[in-house]
Order: C-alpha cells, then structure tokens, then sequence
C-alpha cells in the first residue's frame, strides 16, 4: 500500500544531512532537485546508507538497485514516493 | 647508496595533550594523563583506569561527509595527519598523487563502531547497521581515510603488529621512500576504550587492576602490576631527504637511521626472547655501535616479568646503567597501534630540544634492573635515540633516529 505522506525534498535532504553529512561548498537548501547524487558529494554508499534510514523511518521497502537507478533526488522520492 | 629517509612533519594526539606541542610540553613537565575510564562505564570491569584523550571535539576537525562513516580513533588519526601534513609544509595539490603514500599501524581497527554496529544489529536488526560498517571498522581504515582526504595515491598499507605496530609502519615507509617513492605519511593512532576494545586486553592478564591512576603503570619499578591503555598516537610525513629540501621541507627533526624487526620463539623453546635482537640489528642497520646512541627509549610493558626481560636485553646491549633509559608512555599508557608511533615522535622532539623526557610518576626503577631510568626531565647532548617495542603475540622491533647533521 502507498504511504499516504508523500516524502518532500525537504524530508530527503534532512536525511542525507543526517546519514551522511554535507559535502563542503554544496548548499542542500537550494535548487538540487536534478542535480545528480554524484554532483552533490553523496556516492553509493552515502545513498545507501540514506535509503536505510528512509526505510527505517517510513516503514517502506525499497530495493538495493534504487542506488544505481535515483540518479537524482527527484529520480529518488519518485521511487520513494511509489515504494510500499 | 640508498636515499636517505627523514621525518619532516609530526602530528600527536595523546592522553596528556592534543597536539605536539601540548603533549610535549605536558610530557617534559611529568604530567599524566591517565584517569578513571569516562568513555564508557567500566565500573564491573576489573580494570577502570585508561588514558583519553582530552579535548577534542570531533566537528572542529571532521568534515560533516566523514562524521558518519568515522568513529573516535578515525577521527584522532584524520586530526593528526592532517597536523603532520601542516607541520612539514606539505601541500598535497602541488606533489604528484602518485608520489605520496600512506602506510599506519593498526590493533583491532574502529572497534567502537564495530561494536555499535553489531550491537544495532543484534538489538534491532540488519536494518539498523550502518552501510559504512562495511568499510569504518577495518584495520586498514585510518590508512584509507588519509590517503581519499588528501589525495595521497601512492604505495600504502597497515601493519598489524599489536605495540611494535607504529615502528613497523615506519620501517616499511623506509622501504617505499628507498624504492623511490618520495614520501609517505606514516605512524599510528589507535582508540579501542569501549567494552569490544577493553575485554581482549582483559584476558591478554597483563591488564593493571589497580584504581588509583596515579599508580596503575609503574614501568620498571618495584610496584609495577602491569599495564594502562591509552588512546592517540602520532602521524609522522616520512620523506626522501633530497626531495624534502627540493621542495623546502619546513624542518628535518632527524632521520631514520636504522630499523630491524624479529619474532619472539615458540613458547617453551628455551631460546631467548627477540627483542635484544632487534636493537643490535637496527643499531647494525645504522652503522652505529652501542656507544653512539645517546637514550633509549623503551617499550616498558609495565609488569615485572617484560620490565626484567626489557631491562636485560638493554644492559646485554650496552652494559649496566651506560645509556639513559625512559618511558614517557608511563603518562599516555600503552596506546596499542599508536604507542611506539607516539615513542618515535617523542625521540625526535628529544633530540631537537636536547632534553629526556621523564618516567614520571615512577620516582625509580627497581633495584634489580641495572638501567639509568629517567624520572625527571633531563638535559642533554642528544644526537640519537634508539626507541624499542614489543606487541602482544611476539613482535618485536627497534628504530634509530638521528638528527640531521
């Protein structure tokens, strides 16, 4: 079943804050909707370590392959956002 | 002829001070920094003394992206060797990646994450470990680190070897700056005071149980019931001498004159132990005789049976009481893969200051051992050091330094 909250940039942005910290001269705050993971500072294991904390928090499941796949965060919460 | 391998640049985090000069200054004066363990309740534990680091506050040295995928000891050593890099006026973007490596001494790795992580996976699940355990706890961990932040690509490792560890990996920075590699971060930083670190060293027996920090490890004296650990260590940039001054190296504390390892025999074989050994090997490996070096530096494991085995192998090396002895980890305690880096470190700022630290608190060694144990600070001509160590599991090995000319 769908989670009724939709998971927000706002949302994604604090947990990569909170999994895998902030790569000096990226601002999170601004416009990173398309900006790729790569670009951002974060790398697989920074995003798979983000995913685990969604997950742990929205009670969803989201496969292994969402970290090669969400190139971007808008890429991520669509996968988060029709995960169950 | 081999090039010449010297030390340009020291970075240290000890229990008595957080940076070379604190440390130092802390060191000369006797001041310990060993006290009731607080990193963790070791109040069932028998034995609750331990020597922290003081001070240091992760975030002032931590980039936010490493926070989560270091813990305490990652962190000490990215600080030091950040220090160290700073002190010999390296800056990595000008040298060629591929001409700097990275080789540290480990024990257990990053036990205190280990042990967070298996606790969060026993306690609440796979889901619950962090991804970065797959790489935050491993020996080779602080090697890694320092060689991703300042872009050091070339020949690096970890060596294993328990105390004797922080020598080890500077004999093996020789071997890399002697096959041309112009230089090599090198040394050790250890931090194992949690419960996964603290209970191998408990059953190793060779634990101090006495409370009073004041008086849990007496090296060489009549009251010593063996040993405190410690957490810190020191980062030392190792260096082709030539090139150091090609690029105008900010200082040369001294060189690494000689070095030799060797393993203790099988138990029960009769045969001496190592460590003698290794300090006639390496005074061989200086070209030096015993009359050249001008103090010791011991391991100083701090029960009477390693401090009777220690004290023999110096006087069958240089004779009874020939040569100034001292131990100034007596206030660091033993700080596993980081103890004989610190020792070396603190060799090289004995002989640019030309002054022998203490074995403070110990007021004297025990009339049994025929050594000059110095227990206040003590000025002196001091051209060479030879540092000595032992690791648990037979290591032992032995390392010249001499200031440079």
């Amino acid at each position: 079943m769908p989670i009724t909250t939709e998971v927000t940039l706002a949302d994604l942005t604090r947990m990569l804050r909170e999994s895998a910290g902030e790569e000096e001269g990226v601002d999170l705050d601004g416009d990173v909707i398309d900006t790729p993971f790569i670009d951002l500072g974060y790398d697989s294991l920074a995003l798979l370590q983000v995913i685990g904390q969604i997950q742990r928090e929205y009670g969803l499941v989201i496969p292994d392959d969402a970290v090669v796949d969400a190139e971007t965060p808008r890429a991520l919460l669509a996968l988060i956002n029709t995960a169950s | 002829m081999s090039p010449t391998t010297v030390v340009t640049g020291l970075g240290v985090a000890a229990p008595n001070g957080l940076g070379t000069e604190e440390y130092w200054k802390a060191t000369l004066a006797g001041q310990s920094g060993l006290g009731r363990i607080t990193r963790f309740d070791a109040s069932q534990y028998p034995s609750t003394v331990a020597g922290e680091v003081p001070g240091f506050v992760a975030e002032e040295h931590i980039p936010s992206r490493l926070m989560p995928q270091t813990d305490h000891m990652t962190r000490l050593a990215l600080a030091a060797a950040e220090w160290a890099i700073k002190d010999a006026a390296v800056v990595p973007d000008q040298l060629p990646e591929y001409g700097m490596g990275v080789v540290t001494a480990a024990s257990g790795g990053a036990v205190e994450f280990g042990q967070r992580e298996l606790q969060n996976l026993w306690s609440q699940g796979k889901e619950y470990v962090s991804a970065y355990q797959s790489f935050a706890w491993f020996y080779a961990v602080n090697t890694g680190q320092i060689s991703i932040r300042h872009k050091m690509r070339g020949p690096s490792g970890v060596l294993l070897t328990e105390q004797a560890g922080g020598i080890d990996s500077l004999g093996h920075a020789r071997r890399h700056i002697r096959k041309g590699v112009p230089l090599v971060v090198s040394g050790g930083v250890d931090a194992a005071v949690c419960p996964w670190g603290w209970v191998p060293q408990i059953a190793s027996g060779l634990l101090s149980t006495e409370p009073d920090p004041t008086r849990a490890f007496l090296p060489f004296s009549a009251e010593a019931s063996g040993y405190v650990p410690g957490e810190g260590g020191a980062i030392l940039v190792v260096e082709d001498a030539d090139s150091a001054r090609t690029r105008g190296a900010a200082q040369i504390y001294g060189e690494i004159a000689g070095y030799a390892a060797t393993l203790d025999p099988a138990p029960g074989s009769g045969r001496p132990p190592g460590l003698r050994r290794a300090a006639e090997n390496a005074l061989a490996d200086a070209g030096l005789t015993p009359a050249d070096i001008d103090v010791v530096f011991a391991d100083a494991a701090g029960t009477p049976a390693l401090d009777r085995a220690e004290a023999q192998a110096i006087e069958g090396v240089f004779g009874a009481r020939a040569v100034p002895v001292t131990a100034p980890k007596s206030m660091t305690g033993r700080l596993l893969a980081g103890g004989s880096a610190l020792d070396v470190a603190t060799a090289l700022l004995a002989l640019r200051d030309g002054v022998i630290p203490p074995t403070a608190p110990v007021t004297a060694a025990a009339p049994e051992y025929s050594i000059d144990l110095v227990t206040e600070a003590r000025d002196a001509q001091l051209r060479t050091a030879l540092v000595l160590t032992r690791g648990h599991g037979g290591f032992n090995a032995a390392l010249v330094v001499r200031r440079s000319a």
